[in-house]
Protein backbone atom coordinates (compact mmCIF):
# COMPACT_ATOMS: atom_id res chain seq x y z
CA UNK A 1 0.00 0.00 0.00
CA UNK A 2 1.13 3.43 -0.90
CA UNK A 3 1.02 6.02 1.90
CA UNK A 4 -1.41 9.01 0.89
CA UNK A 5 0.26 11.00 4.70
CA UNK A 6 3.77 10.22 5.13
CA UNK A 7 5.80 12.50 7.67
CA UNK A 8 9.48 11.17 7.84
CA UNK A 9 11.30 11.97 10.56
CA UNK A 10 9.37 15.13 11.31
CA UNK A 11 11.07 17.58 13.69
CA UNK A 12 8.73 20.80 15.00
CA UNK A 13 9.70 23.67 16.59
CA UNK A 14 7.87 26.47 18.49
CA UNK A 15 10.09 29.56 19.12
CA UNK A 16 13.16 27.89 20.39
CA UNK A 17 11.18 24.93 22.07
CA UNK A 18 11.64 21.92 19.82
CA UNK A 19 8.08 20.12 20.62
CA UNK A 20 8.66 17.60 18.21
CA UNK A 21 11.94 15.32 17.43
CA UNK A 22 11.95 12.89 14.07
CA UNK A 23 8.33 11.35 13.85
CA UNK A 24 7.96 9.44 11.24
CA UNK A 25 4.29 7.80 10.29
CA UNK A 26 2.04 7.32 7.79
CA UNK A 27 -1.19 6.48 6.78
CA UNK A 28 -2.95 4.79 3.28
CA UNK A 29 -6.18 4.51 1.94
CA UNK A 30 -9.00 2.82 3.60
CA UNK A 31 -6.20 2.41 6.27
CA UNK A 32 -7.11 4.04 10.07
CA UNK A 33 -3.45 4.89 12.42
CA UNK A 34 -4.36 5.86 16.18
CA UNK A 35 -1.86 8.13 17.32
CA UNK A 36 -1.61 7.46 20.91
CA UNK A 37 -0.14 9.19 23.75
CA UNK A 38 -0.81 11.23 26.88
CA UNK A 39 -1.66 15.44 26.86
CA UNK A 40 1.41 17.15 25.88
CA UNK A 41 2.87 14.29 23.94
CA UNK A 42 2.65 16.09 20.17
CA UNK A 43 -0.42 14.58 18.91
CA UNK A 44 -1.86 17.66 17.69
CA UNK A 45 1.12 19.29 16.56
CA UNK A 46 1.58 16.38 14.22
CA UNK A 47 -1.80 16.97 13.00
CA UNK A 48 -1.22 20.24 12.30
CA UNK A 49 2.49 19.61 10.68
CA UNK A 50 0.08 17.27 8.86
CA UNK A 51 -1.92 20.24 6.96
CA UNK A 52 0.73 22.64 6.67
CA UNK A 53 -1.18 24.85 9.96
CA UNK A 54 2.06 25.50 12.34
CA UNK A 55 2.47 28.82 11.05
CA UNK A 56 -0.54 29.71 13.02
CA UNK A 57 0.96 29.21 16.31
CA UNK A 58 4.22 30.35 15.49
CA UNK A 59 5.76 26.72 14.63
CA UNK A 60 7.81 25.36 11.66
CA UNK A 61 9.15 21.78 10.73
CA UNK A 62 12.47 22.02 11.72
CA UNK A 63 14.13 18.74 9.75
CA UNK A 64 12.33 16.24 7.87
CA UNK A 65 9.54 15.81 5.40
CA UNK A 66 5.44 16.11 5.08
CA UNK A 67 3.95 14.55 1.98
CA UNK A 68 0.78 14.70 1.18
CA UNK A 69 0.05 12.21 -2.17
CA UNK A 70 3.70 12.30 -2.56
CA UNK A 71 3.86 16.01 -2.64
CA UNK A 72 6.09 17.70 -0.45
CA UNK A 73 3.78 19.91 1.99
CA UNK A 74 6.76 22.49 2.79
CA UNK A 75 7.32 23.15 -1.36
CA UNK A 76 3.79 23.93 -1.94
CA UNK A 77 2.51 27.76 -1.70
CA UNK A 78 0.50 28.87 1.38
CA UNK A 79 -2.39 29.20 -1.59
CA UNK A 80 -1.92 25.29 -2.39
CA UNK A 81 -2.15 24.19 0.91
CA UNK A 82 -4.92 26.21 2.00
CA UNK A 83 -7.16 23.75 -1.71
CA UNK A 84 -5.76 21.08 0.30
CA UNK A 85 -7.44 21.30 3.19
CA UNK A 86 -10.84 21.10 3.73
CA UNK A 87 -10.77 19.57 0.06
CA UNK A 88 -8.50 16.32 0.05
CA UNK A 89 -7.77 16.65 4.01
CA UNK A 90 -10.89 17.24 6.00
CA UNK A 91 -10.23 17.35 9.86
CA UNK A 92 -12.25 17.06 13.31
CA UNK A 93 -11.13 19.64 16.04
CA UNK A 94 -11.22 17.92 19.26
CA UNK A 95 -14.01 20.21 21.06
CA UNK A 96 -17.52 19.71 19.15
CA UNK A 97 -19.10 22.54 21.91
CA UNK A 98 -16.81 25.46 20.68
CA UNK A 99 -16.34 24.20 16.75
CA UNK A 100 -18.92 25.57 15.59
CA UNK A 101 -19.95 29.18 14.70
CA UNK A 102 -22.55 30.54 16.89
CA UNK A 103 -23.98 32.97 14.55
CA UNK A 104 -24.61 30.57 11.65
CA UNK A 105 -26.88 27.74 10.98
CA UNK A 106 -25.63 24.90 11.13
CA UNK A 107 -26.81 24.36 7.25
CA UNK A 108 -24.94 27.08 5.92
CA UNK A 109 -21.66 26.03 8.07
CA UNK A 110 -21.54 22.97 6.24
CA UNK A 111 -22.71 24.06 3.02
CA UNK A 112 -19.57 26.09 2.33
CA UNK A 113 -17.39 23.29 2.62
CA UNK A 114 -18.53 21.82 -0.43
CA UNK A 115 -19.53 25.20 -2.00
CA UNK A 116 -15.90 25.78 -1.81
CA UNK A 117 -14.26 23.53 -2.65
CA UNK A 118 -16.79 21.36 -5.09
CA UNK A 119 -17.84 24.40 -6.58
CA UNK A 120 -21.10 23.44 -5.95
CA UNK A 121 -24.43 26.35 -6.13
CA UNK A 122 -26.26 26.80 -3.27
CA UNK A 123 -29.18 24.57 -3.70
CA UNK A 124 -26.72 21.40 -5.11
CA UNK A 125 -24.68 22.41 -1.74
CA UNK A 126 -27.65 22.14 0.95
CA UNK A 127 -28.68 18.77 -0.94
CA UNK A 128 -25.13 17.44 -0.70
CA UNK A 129 -25.43 18.67 3.65
CA UNK A 130 -28.85 16.80 3.80
CA UNK A 131 -27.46 14.08 2.54
CA UNK A 132 -24.39 13.77 4.67
CA UNK A 133 -26.04 14.48 7.57
CA UNK A 134 -28.46 11.63 7.06
CA UNK A 135 -25.38 9.62 6.17
CA UNK A 136 -24.35 10.40 10.16
CA UNK A 137 -27.98 9.40 11.37
CA UNK A 138 -28.72 12.25 12.34
CA UNK A 139 -32.82 12.83 12.30
CA UNK A 140 -34.64 15.19 10.62
CA UNK A 141 -31.81 16.48 9.16
CA UNK A 142 -33.78 19.55 7.17
CA UNK A 143 -34.51 20.81 10.34
CA UNK A 144 -30.97 20.46 12.35
CA UNK A 145 -29.99 22.01 8.96
CA UNK A 146 -31.99 25.50 10.06
CA UNK A 147 -30.92 25.06 13.91
CA UNK A 148 -28.58 26.91 15.63
CA UNK A 149 -25.24 25.69 17.12
CA UNK A 150 -26.35 26.17 21.08
CA UNK A 151 -29.73 23.90 20.41
CA UNK A 152 -28.28 21.01 19.30
CA UNK A 153 -26.39 18.19 21.85
CA UNK A 154 -22.40 17.80 22.00
CA UNK A 155 -22.79 14.00 20.15
CA UNK A 156 -24.73 15.96 17.57
CA UNK A 157 -22.29 18.99 17.22
CA UNK A 158 -19.38 16.44 16.43
CA UNK A 159 -21.54 14.59 13.94
CA UNK A 160 -21.84 18.14 12.70
CA UNK A 161 -17.74 18.69 12.40
CA UNK A 162 -17.65 15.53 10.66
CA UNK A 163 -20.20 16.20 8.31
CA UNK A 164 -18.05 19.70 7.95
CA UNK A 165 -14.97 17.49 7.67
CA UNK A 166 -16.46 15.11 4.86
CA UNK A 167 -17.95 18.07 2.30
CA UNK A 168 -14.96 18.50 0.40
CA UNK A 169 -15.12 14.50 -0.43
CA UNK A 170 -11.36 14.21 1.11
CA UNK A 171 -9.12 11.63 0.93
CA UNK A 172 -7.63 11.80 4.60
CA UNK A 173 -9.74 12.52 7.37
CA UNK A 174 -7.85 14.01 10.60
CA UNK A 175 -9.57 13.25 13.90
CA UNK A 176 -8.02 15.37 16.69
CA UNK A 177 -9.49 13.36 20.11
CA UNK A 178 -12.74 13.74 18.23
CA UNK A 179 -15.16 11.58 21.18
CA UNK A 180 -13.31 13.26 24.17
CA UNK A 181 -15.62 15.76 25.11
CA UNK A 182 -18.56 13.05 24.51
CA UNK A 183 -20.94 10.64 27.05
CA UNK A 184 -19.22 7.41 26.34
CA UNK A 185 -22.59 5.87 24.57
CA UNK A 186 -21.99 8.97 22.11
CA UNK A 187 -18.15 8.00 21.88
CA UNK A 188 -18.89 4.61 20.97
CA UNK A 189 -21.59 5.77 18.07
CA UNK A 190 -18.81 8.89 16.90
CA UNK A 191 -16.24 5.94 16.58
CA UNK A 192 -18.25 3.56 14.91
CA UNK A 193 -19.82 6.34 12.16
CA UNK A 194 -15.58 6.96 11.52
CA UNK A 195 -14.73 3.46 11.22
CA UNK A 196 -18.00 3.30 8.89
CA UNK A 197 -16.64 5.72 6.69
CA UNK A 198 -12.99 4.18 6.36
CA UNK A 199 -14.61 0.95 5.10
CA UNK A 200 -17.20 2.41 2.59
CA UNK A 201 -15.77 5.42 1.23
CA UNK A 202 -11.96 3.91 1.37
CA UNK A 203 -10.52 7.39 2.97
CA UNK A 204 -7.47 7.29 5.37
CA UNK A 205 -8.30 8.22 8.68
CA UNK A 206 -5.55 9.68 11.24
CA UNK A 207 -7.43 9.09 14.63
CA UNK A 208 -5.90 11.27 17.74
CA UNK A 209 -6.76 10.07 21.10
CA UNK A 210 -5.56 9.11 24.12
CA UNK A 211 -8.07 5.94 24.75
CA UNK A 212 -5.94 2.57 23.83
CA UNK A 213 -9.69 0.95 24.24
CA UNK A 214 -10.54 3.04 21.03
CA UNK A 215 -7.14 2.39 19.05
CA UNK A 216 -7.88 -1.77 20.00
CA UNK A 217 -11.53 -1.33 18.90
CA UNK A 218 -11.06 0.23 15.01
CA UNK A 219 -7.06 1.01 14.34
CA UNK A 220 -5.14 -1.11 11.76
CA UNK A 221 -2.11 0.66 13.15
CA UNK A 222 -1.17 2.57 16.04
CA UNK A 223 1.71 4.98 16.47
CA UNK A 224 2.43 5.81 20.01
CA UNK A 225 4.09 9.67 21.16
CA UNK A 226 5.93 10.28 23.91
CA UNK A 227 7.02 13.95 24.71
CA UNK A 228 7.51 14.37 21.20
CA UNK A 229 8.94 11.07 19.85
CA UNK A 230 7.74 8.24 18.80
CA UNK A 231 8.01 4.81 20.90
CA UNK A 232 6.39 2.46 19.35
CA UNK A 233 4.75 2.00 15.99
CA UNK A 234 2.70 -1.09 14.35
CA UNK A 235 0.09 -3.16 13.72
CA UNK A 236 -2.68 -3.10 16.62
CA UNK A 237 -2.92 -6.63 16.89
CA UNK A 238 0.92 -8.10 17.42
CA UNK A 239 1.77 -4.39 19.85
CA UNK A 240 -1.94 -5.24 21.72
CA UNK A 241 -0.59 -8.70 21.89
CA UNK A 242 2.99 -7.79 23.10
CA UNK A 243 3.87 -4.23 23.84
CA UNK A 244 7.54 -3.58 22.81
CA UNK A 245 7.97 -0.15 24.65
CA UNK A 246 7.27 0.24 28.55
CA UNK A 247 5.06 3.10 27.49
CA UNK A 248 2.94 1.32 25.30
CA UNK A 249 2.57 -1.46 27.50
CA UNK A 250 1.60 0.78 30.54
CA UNK A 251 -0.54 2.93 28.20
CA UNK A 252 -2.63 -0.64 27.78
CA UNK A 253 -2.44 -1.40 31.43
CA UNK A 254 -4.25 1.89 31.30
CA UNK A 255 -7.80 0.22 29.67
CA UNK A 256 -10.42 -1.25 31.95
CA UNK A 257 -10.83 -4.36 31.82
CA UNK A 258 -14.05 -7.04 33.43
CA UNK A 259 -12.37 -9.07 34.76
CA UNK A 260 -9.87 -7.08 36.41
CA UNK A 261 -9.80 -7.30 40.58
CA UNK A 262 -10.41 -4.17 42.36
CA UNK A 263 -7.97 -1.95 42.39
CA UNK A 264 -5.70 -3.47 39.66
CA UNK A 265 -6.28 -0.84 37.06
CA UNK A 266 -3.09 1.06 36.67
CA UNK A 267 -2.35 4.75 35.93
CA UNK A 268 0.98 5.41 34.82
CA UNK A 269 3.36 7.51 38.00
CA UNK A 270 4.39 10.39 37.17
CA UNK A 271 3.45 13.21 34.29
CA UNK A 272 4.84 13.98 30.77
CA UNK A 273 7.74 15.89 31.11
CA UNK A 274 7.70 19.75 30.04
CA UNK A 275 9.29 20.41 26.70
CA UNK A 276 11.46 23.02 28.06
CA UNK A 277 12.74 20.40 30.48
CA UNK A 278 13.07 16.82 28.46
CA UNK A 279 15.01 14.45 30.54
CA UNK A 280 18.42 13.17 28.79
CA UNK A 281 19.13 10.01 27.03
CA UNK A 282 15.59 8.13 26.84
CA UNK A 283 12.55 10.65 27.94
CA UNK A 284 10.26 8.10 29.58
CA UNK A 285 13.41 7.17 31.69
CA UNK A 286 12.00 8.56 34.81
CA UNK A 287 8.92 6.84 34.92
CA UNK A 288 10.12 3.85 33.19
CA UNK A 289 10.40 0.48 35.80
CA UNK A 290 12.81 -1.08 32.97
CA UNK A 291 15.01 2.23 33.31
CA UNK A 292 18.76 1.15 33.49
CA UNK A 293 22.53 3.24 33.35
CA UNK A 294 21.82 3.45 29.26
CA UNK A 295 18.39 4.89 29.17
CA UNK A 296 19.41 7.85 31.45
CA UNK A 297 22.30 8.53 28.84
CA UNK A 298 21.76 7.53 25.33
CA UNK A 299 19.02 8.38 23.63
CA UNK A 300 17.41 5.03 22.21
CA UNK A 301 17.40 4.62 18.16
CA UNK A 302 14.68 3.77 16.40
CA UNK A 303 14.76 -0.46 15.03
CA UNK A 304 12.59 -2.47 13.50
CA UNK A 305 9.93 -4.84 15.59
CA UNK A 306 7.85 -7.27 13.54
CA UNK A 307 5.81 -5.15 10.98
CA UNK A 308 6.49 -1.51 13.24
CA UNK A 309 9.05 -0.04 15.03
CA UNK A 310 10.33 0.65 18.22
CA UNK A 311 12.71 3.37 19.96
CA UNK A 312 13.73 1.45 23.42
CA UNK A 313 16.99 0.26 25.13
CA UNK A 314 14.94 -2.96 26.78
CA UNK A 315 12.12 -3.45 23.76
CA UNK A 316 9.76 -6.38 25.78
CA UNK A 317 10.06 -9.87 23.29
CA UNK A 318 7.45 -10.53 20.67
CA UNK A 319 4.69 -12.96 21.38
CA UNK B 1 -39.81 38.01 13.23
CA UNK B 2 -36.00 39.82 13.52
CA UNK B 3 -34.90 41.48 16.86
CA UNK B 4 -35.48 45.15 16.67
CA UNK B 5 -39.19 44.30 15.70
CA UNK B 6 -39.71 41.72 18.85
CA UNK B 7 -37.66 44.56 20.89
CA UNK B 8 -41.15 46.30 20.61
CA UNK B 9 -43.13 43.46 21.88
CA UNK B 10 -41.90 44.41 25.59
CA UNK B 11 -43.53 46.75 27.27
CA UNK B 12 -40.31 49.30 27.71
CA UNK B 13 -39.54 48.64 24.14
CA UNK B 14 -42.75 49.11 22.73
CA UNK B 15 -43.22 52.69 24.44
CA UNK B 16 -40.10 53.86 23.52
CA UNK B 17 -40.23 52.38 20.10
CA UNK B 18 -43.23 54.29 19.23
CA UNK B 19 -42.35 57.73 20.86
CA UNK B 20 -38.90 57.21 18.02
CA UNK B 21 -40.97 56.57 15.58
CA UNK B 22 -43.41 59.62 16.13
CA UNK B 23 -40.41 61.63 16.33
CA UNK B 24 -39.03 60.01 12.92
CA UNK B 25 -42.30 60.43 11.19
CA UNK B 26 -42.16 64.16 12.12
CA UNK B 27 -38.85 64.74 11.09
CA UNK B 28 -39.05 62.85 7.70
CA UNK B 29 -42.53 64.09 6.98
CA UNK B 30 -42.45 67.87 8.61
CA UNK B 31 -43.68 69.51 5.12
CA UNK B 32 -46.71 68.07 4.81
CA UNK B 33 -47.97 68.17 8.86
CA UNK B 34 -47.31 71.18 9.71
CA UNK B 35 -48.83 74.37 7.41
CA UNK B 36 -46.15 76.73 9.23
CA UNK B 37 -42.54 77.12 8.06
CA UNK B 38 -39.71 77.16 9.64
CA UNK B 39 -37.74 80.14 8.71
CA UNK B 40 -40.68 82.69 7.99
CA UNK B 41 -40.31 85.51 10.72
CA UNK B 42 -43.90 86.81 12.31
CA UNK B 43 -42.60 89.36 14.68
CA UNK B 44 -46.41 90.56 16.08
CA UNK B 45 -46.58 87.31 16.57
CA UNK B 46 -44.02 86.96 19.19
CA UNK B 47 -43.91 84.92 22.56
CA UNK B 48 -47.49 83.51 22.02
CA UNK B 49 -48.05 80.63 24.46
CA UNK B 50 -49.43 77.44 23.67
CA UNK B 51 -52.97 77.79 21.98
CA UNK B 52 -55.35 75.89 18.93
CA UNK B 53 -53.03 77.72 16.74
CA UNK B 54 -49.73 77.18 17.66
CA UNK B 55 -49.83 73.92 20.11
CA UNK B 56 -46.42 74.62 21.55
CA UNK B 57 -46.67 78.17 21.24
CA UNK B 58 -44.35 80.16 19.34
CA UNK B 59 -40.35 82.02 19.82
CA UNK B 60 -39.14 85.09 19.93
CA UNK B 61 -39.47 85.62 16.31
CA UNK B 62 -43.06 84.60 16.43
CA UNK B 63 -42.13 81.04 14.66
CA UNK B 64 -44.14 78.39 15.28
CA UNK B 65 -42.69 76.43 18.17
CA UNK B 66 -43.87 72.93 17.10
CA UNK B 67 -42.68 73.19 13.38
CA UNK B 68 -39.22 74.14 14.74
CA UNK B 69 -39.05 71.17 16.73
CA UNK B 70 -40.05 68.72 13.93
CA UNK B 71 -37.48 70.51 11.82
CA UNK B 72 -34.91 70.04 14.53
CA UNK B 73 -35.95 66.94 14.71
CA UNK B 74 -34.24 66.43 11.25
CA UNK B 75 -31.10 67.93 12.20
CA UNK B 76 -30.41 66.14 15.64
CA UNK B 77 -31.67 62.68 14.53
CA UNK B 78 -29.84 62.90 11.11
CA UNK B 79 -26.69 64.36 12.55
CA UNK B 80 -26.01 62.11 15.44
CA UNK B 81 -27.05 58.94 13.42
CA UNK B 82 -25.01 59.29 10.45
CA UNK B 83 -22.13 60.70 13.43
CA UNK B 84 -22.57 57.10 14.61
CA UNK B 85 -22.96 55.00 11.77
CA UNK B 86 -19.22 56.46 10.11
CA UNK B 87 -17.79 56.02 14.08
CA UNK B 88 -19.23 52.16 14.44
CA UNK B 89 -17.92 51.99 10.48
CA UNK B 90 -14.43 53.09 11.12
CA UNK B 91 -14.28 51.79 14.90
CA UNK B 92 -14.87 48.28 13.45
CA UNK B 93 -12.30 48.65 10.52
CA UNK B 94 -9.81 49.85 12.98
CA UNK B 95 -10.52 47.39 15.78
CA UNK B 96 -10.73 44.75 13.65
CA UNK B 97 -7.51 45.46 11.83
CA UNK B 98 -5.67 45.62 15.06
CA UNK B 99 -6.57 42.80 16.09
CA UNK B 100 -6.27 40.74 13.33
CA UNK B 101 -3.17 41.77 12.28
CA UNK B 102 -1.31 42.75 15.69
CA UNK B 103 2.11 44.10 15.47
CA UNK B 104 3.11 47.84 15.25
CA UNK B 105 -0.27 48.55 13.77
CA UNK B 106 -2.09 46.98 17.08
CA UNK B 107 -0.05 49.29 19.20
CA UNK B 108 -0.72 52.52 17.63
CA UNK B 109 -4.39 52.06 17.49
CA UNK B 110 -4.64 51.19 20.64
CA UNK B 111 -2.18 54.48 22.12
CA UNK B 112 -4.08 56.28 19.63
CA UNK B 113 -7.15 55.38 21.02
CA UNK B 114 -6.55 55.23 24.48
CA UNK B 115 -5.11 58.68 24.22
CA UNK B 116 -8.26 60.13 22.85
CA UNK B 117 -10.22 58.14 25.61
CA UNK B 118 -8.66 60.22 27.94
CA UNK B 119 -10.68 63.04 27.06
CA UNK B 120 -14.12 64.10 27.70
CA UNK B 121 -16.01 63.25 24.64
CA UNK B 122 -17.50 66.85 24.20
CA UNK B 123 -13.79 68.13 24.62
CA UNK B 124 -12.95 66.09 21.88
CA UNK B 125 -15.80 67.13 19.94
CA UNK B 126 -14.87 71.10 21.22
CA UNK B 127 -11.65 71.06 19.95
CA UNK B 128 -12.65 69.01 16.36
CA UNK B 129 -15.49 71.91 15.54
CA UNK B 130 -13.00 74.43 16.76
CA UNK B 131 -10.34 73.56 13.94
CA UNK B 132 -12.98 72.24 11.41
CA UNK B 133 -15.50 75.13 11.86
CA UNK B 134 -19.26 75.28 13.18
CA UNK B 135 -21.64 73.61 10.99
CA UNK B 136 -23.60 70.35 10.82
CA UNK B 137 -20.75 68.75 8.55
CA UNK B 138 -18.18 69.77 11.18
CA UNK B 139 -20.35 68.39 13.93
CA UNK B 140 -20.80 65.05 12.33
CA UNK B 141 -17.03 64.47 12.32
CA UNK B 142 -16.54 65.81 15.84
CA UNK B 143 -19.22 64.13 17.08
CA UNK B 144 -17.76 60.32 14.84
CA UNK B 145 -14.49 61.01 16.17
CA UNK B 146 -15.43 61.36 19.56
CA UNK B 147 -17.05 57.64 19.78
CA UNK B 148 -14.50 56.06 17.55
CA UNK B 149 -12.61 55.11 20.64
CA UNK B 150 -15.62 53.15 21.89
CA UNK B 151 -16.05 51.15 19.12
CA UNK B 152 -13.03 50.59 18.28
CA UNK B 153 -12.09 48.83 21.09
CA UNK B 154 -15.18 47.26 21.51
CA UNK B 155 -14.00 45.33 17.62
CA UNK B 156 -11.24 44.96 18.95
CA UNK B 157 -11.71 42.97 22.42
CA UNK B 158 -14.53 40.71 20.16
CA UNK B 159 -12.10 39.82 17.94
CA UNK B 160 -9.46 39.22 19.79
CA UNK B 161 -11.70 36.45 22.05
CA UNK B 162 -13.05 35.22 18.74
CA UNK B 163 -9.73 34.81 17.02
CA UNK B 164 -9.06 31.76 20.05
CA UNK B 165 -12.12 29.91 19.23
CA UNK B 166 -12.31 26.42 17.95
CA UNK B 167 -14.85 27.15 15.22
CA UNK B 168 -12.15 29.76 13.60
CA UNK B 169 -9.42 27.34 13.99
CA UNK B 170 -12.06 24.50 12.46
CA UNK B 171 -12.61 26.81 9.70
CA UNK B 172 -9.08 27.20 8.77
CA UNK B 173 -8.48 23.83 9.04
CA UNK B 174 -10.86 23.35 6.02
CA UNK B 175 -9.20 25.20 3.65
CA UNK B 176 -10.94 28.89 4.73
CA UNK B 177 -8.86 31.91 4.03
CA UNK B 178 -8.48 35.35 5.58
CA UNK B 179 -11.03 37.25 3.89
CA UNK B 180 -13.53 34.62 4.56
CA UNK B 181 -12.73 34.20 8.51
CA UNK B 182 -13.08 37.97 8.90
CA UNK B 183 -15.71 39.11 7.20
CA UNK B 184 -18.13 35.68 7.67
CA UNK B 185 -16.94 34.43 10.83
CA UNK B 186 -15.00 36.97 13.35
CA UNK B 187 -17.24 40.07 12.06
CA UNK B 188 -20.59 38.54 12.69
CA UNK B 189 -19.74 37.53 15.83
CA UNK B 190 -18.65 40.67 16.90
CA UNK B 191 -21.29 42.60 15.67
CA UNK B 192 -24.29 41.79 17.90
CA UNK B 193 -22.46 44.22 21.31
CA UNK B 194 -21.19 46.73 18.42
CA UNK B 195 -24.69 47.38 17.61
CA UNK B 196 -25.80 47.74 20.82
CA UNK B 197 -23.09 50.07 22.04
CA UNK B 198 -23.68 52.20 18.90
CA UNK B 199 -27.64 52.03 19.78
CA UNK B 200 -26.75 53.38 23.71
CA UNK B 201 -24.34 56.05 21.83
CA UNK B 202 -26.85 57.34 19.34
CA UNK B 203 -28.15 58.89 22.36
CA UNK B 204 -25.25 60.38 23.96
CA UNK B 205 -24.74 61.44 20.29
CA UNK B 206 -28.13 63.70 20.43
CA UNK B 207 -27.30 65.30 23.74
CA UNK B 208 -23.66 65.83 22.57
CA UNK B 209 -25.41 67.21 19.35
CA UNK B 210 -27.80 69.55 21.26
CA UNK B 211 -24.71 70.89 23.44
CA UNK B 212 -22.68 71.94 20.70
CA UNK B 213 -25.83 73.50 18.85
CA UNK B 214 -26.62 75.32 22.59
CA UNK B 215 -22.74 76.58 21.99
CA UNK B 216 -23.79 77.70 18.74
CA UNK B 217 -21.58 75.28 17.15
CA UNK B 218 -24.28 73.08 15.21
CA UNK B 219 -26.95 74.04 12.81
CA UNK B 220 -26.21 77.74 11.70
CA UNK B 221 -29.34 80.13 11.80
CA UNK B 222 -32.21 79.98 10.34
CA UNK B 223 -32.18 76.38 10.16
CA UNK B 224 -33.30 75.08 13.35
CA UNK B 225 -32.02 72.11 16.06
CA UNK B 226 -32.98 71.39 19.30
CA UNK B 227 -29.66 72.45 21.28
CA UNK B 228 -30.12 75.76 19.18
CA UNK B 229 -33.45 76.04 19.96
CA UNK B 230 -32.58 76.11 23.63
CA UNK B 231 -29.73 78.55 23.30
CA UNK B 232 -31.95 80.83 21.82
CA UNK B 233 -34.53 80.08 24.73
CA UNK B 234 -32.21 80.53 27.89
CA UNK B 235 -32.61 84.25 27.08
CA UNK B 236 -36.25 84.14 27.46
CA UNK B 237 -36.70 81.63 30.53
CA UNK B 238 -38.95 83.88 32.76
CA UNK B 239 -40.68 85.57 29.68
CA UNK B 240 -41.38 82.80 27.44
CA UNK B 241 -40.37 79.45 29.21
CA UNK B 242 -41.68 76.84 26.65
CA UNK B 243 -38.83 78.24 23.90
CA UNK B 244 -36.15 76.18 26.05
CA UNK B 245 -38.57 73.57 27.78
CA UNK B 246 -40.00 71.86 25.28
CA UNK B 247 -36.51 71.37 22.96
CA UNK B 248 -35.36 70.24 26.30
CA UNK B 249 -37.89 67.67 27.26
CA UNK B 250 -37.68 66.19 23.18
CA UNK B 251 -34.06 65.62 23.68
CA UNK B 252 -35.15 64.29 27.11
CA UNK B 253 -37.46 61.81 26.12
CA UNK B 254 -35.37 60.61 22.80
CA UNK B 255 -32.62 60.25 24.92
CA UNK B 256 -34.57 57.71 27.65
CA UNK B 257 -36.42 56.33 24.45
CA UNK B 258 -33.83 55.11 22.64
CA UNK B 259 -31.75 53.83 26.39
CA UNK B 260 -34.94 51.90 26.98
CA UNK B 261 -35.48 50.36 23.47
CA UNK B 262 -31.27 49.60 23.46
CA UNK B 263 -31.96 47.80 26.93
CA UNK B 264 -34.94 45.70 25.34
CA UNK B 265 -33.16 45.41 22.20
CA UNK B 266 -30.11 43.95 23.91
CA UNK B 267 -32.81 41.60 25.67
CA UNK B 268 -33.90 39.85 22.14
CA UNK B 269 -30.39 39.56 20.67
CA UNK B 270 -29.58 37.36 23.59
CA UNK B 271 -30.63 34.38 21.80
CA UNK B 272 -30.26 32.19 24.60
CA UNK B 273 -32.41 34.12 27.13
CA UNK B 274 -35.05 34.54 24.39
CA UNK B 275 -35.47 30.66 24.67
CA UNK B 276 -35.45 30.33 28.09
CA UNK B 277 -38.42 32.97 27.95
CA UNK B 278 -40.02 31.68 24.89
CA UNK B 279 -39.86 27.68 26.64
Amino acid sequence: MTALLDLQSVSVSIGKVALLDGISLSVARGQILGLVGESGSGKSLTAMAAMGLLPLFGGRVTQGSVRFDGQDMAAMTEAERRKLRGRRIGFVTQNPMTALDPVQRIGEQVDVVSRLHLGLDRKAARERTLDLLTQLRIPEAAAVAEAWPHQLSGGMKQRIVIAMALAGEPDLIIADEPTTALDVTVQAQIIQILGNLVREKGVALMLITHDMGVVAQVCDRVAVLYAGRLAEEGAVAPIFAAPAHPYTSALIGCIPQEAMAKGALRGIPGAVPSALAFPAGCRFHPRCDRASDLCRKTVPTTGPRGDGRVACHHPGALA
Amino acid sequence: MIAPLRALTRPQGGIAGLWLILVIVAALFAAVLTPYAYDIQNLPNAYQPASAQHWLGTDEFGRDLLTRLMYGARTSLSVSATAISISVLCGMVLGAAAAWFGGWLDRIVTMTVDLTWSFPEILIALILVAIIGPGTTGVMIAIAVAYLAQFTRLTRAQIMTLKGETFIEAARSLGAGDAHILFRHLLPNALAPVLVSAMLATGDAIILEATLGFFGLGAQPPVPSWGGMMSAGSALVFKAPWVIIFPGLAVAITVVAINLYGDALIAELDIRARLRRDA
